[in-house]
């Protein structure tokens, strides 16, 4: 965890440290329990290689989004509030996988009503592919004393779509 | 419904009424806790203190808070509970637009989740779900099929707004040989 990330200290073009994470069967199943996913194809070998013809059990969706938060807030610090996240799944992260995040910063604005953001280009990789796509917007504290996390109501834009 | 609708007008008339419509608003099985949270982030290994630290939750956030990328996790049902006599499914509304068209496969193409107010141990959050828009048919590599995008929209005990999931999903006949 780094200390709290500024707007000022951003610009685009900057790139995200390397997360390397090596993938085990517990890694899945934790993960897909610990985000309340019951379905097989996250825990039972037999029904994800003969039912969905997968080559094992594979990561869900919520438990990879609660990685990238992850990686991003090891990243900011915890001044840091997500605004919006939005995913392309392109393929699954299997046990034996080494997952490889990475990214950069797209774009630096602040908002009709003084919020700072930071545009993320993220993904995870593995064997040099790229198995998800991840946008993020990220609020930052435009000063030492600001706090993302007190704004509400009209002063909390997460949208994209807010932006324009 | 019935089951084994086809592509047709009536079809296509169904779906639009549903555009707009809150559907299955749903309470969460359980109030916000601790406990999950902590699960989930050693899952992740997320040492952010904001959760770990009271000290540093009361200053940024006033008390602890969950984290955002856990939103979903507050309505999603019990793998059991009593007397209950079949499966619920989180996104109801996407089965029901593959059983209307008559559509056996499907895929998530695209997920959005935009954050409101933090969520808190003890709220409770309460979920439903909204059609915004069901494409004319088209044709992928995987087959022909609809588009559609379907919100979930999460609330606090108050009504207060906590988070939207927006799912892209088509679902789809795989083309024969």
């Amino acid at each position: 965890m780094t200390a709290d990330l500024q707007l000022a200290d951003v610009s685009p073009g900057d790139v995200l440290p390397e997360l390397r994470h090596d993938v085990t069967a517990t890694t899945v199943v934790l993960g897909a329990l610990a985000s309340r996913d019951w379905r097989p194809m996250h825990h039972d070998h037999d029904f994800a290689v003969n039912r969905n013809g997968t080559r094992d059990i594979f990561i869900n969706t919520p438990n990879l989004a609660a990685w990238f938060e992850r990686y991003i807030t090891d990243w900011t610090g915890p001044r840091a509030r997500l605004g919006q996240v939005r995913f392309r799944m392109k393929d699954s992260i299997f046990p034996g996988d080494t997952m490889v995040f990475g990214g950069q910063v797209e774009d630096v604005t602040t908002d009709t009503v003084g919020c700072g953001w930071a545009t993320l280009e993220l993904h995870v990789s593995v064997d040099g592919r790229v198995v998800n796509e991840c946008r993020a917007r990220v609020a930052l504290p435009t000063t030492a004393d600001d706090n993302p996390w007190a704004r509400t109501g009209a002063t909390w834009n997460p949208s994209a779509e807010d932006a324009t | 419904m019935t089951a084994g609708h086809t592509d047709t007008e009536a079809a296509v008339q169904t779906a639009e009424s549903w555009i707009g419509e809150h559907r299955y608003e749903v309470v969460g099985d359980f109030d916000v806790e601790r406990g999950y949270v902590l699960t989930s982030l050693a899952s992740v290994e997320n040492g952010n203190p904001l959760y770990w630290d009271d000290e540093v939750a009361d200053e940024l956030t006033g008390g602890p808070t969950a984290p955002p990328s856990m939103l979903s996790v507050w309505f999603r049902p019990h793998h059991w509970a009593p007397g209950r006599t079949e499966q619920l499914l989180p996104l109801q509304v996407h089965f029901d637009l593959k059983e209307l068209f008559g559509l056996p496969e499907a895929v998530m193409t695209d997920n959005t989740v935009t954050f409101g107010d933090p969520v808190r141990p003890g709220d409770r959050i309460t979920s439903r779900q909204v059609l915004r828009s069901v494409s004319a048919p088209k044709t992928t590599k995987l087959g022909t099929g609809r588009f559609w995008v379907i919100d979930v929209e999460y609330l606090r005990q108050d009504g207060a707004w906590m988070g939207t999931e927006s799912y892209t999903g088509f679902g789809y006949k795989r083309e024969t040989p």
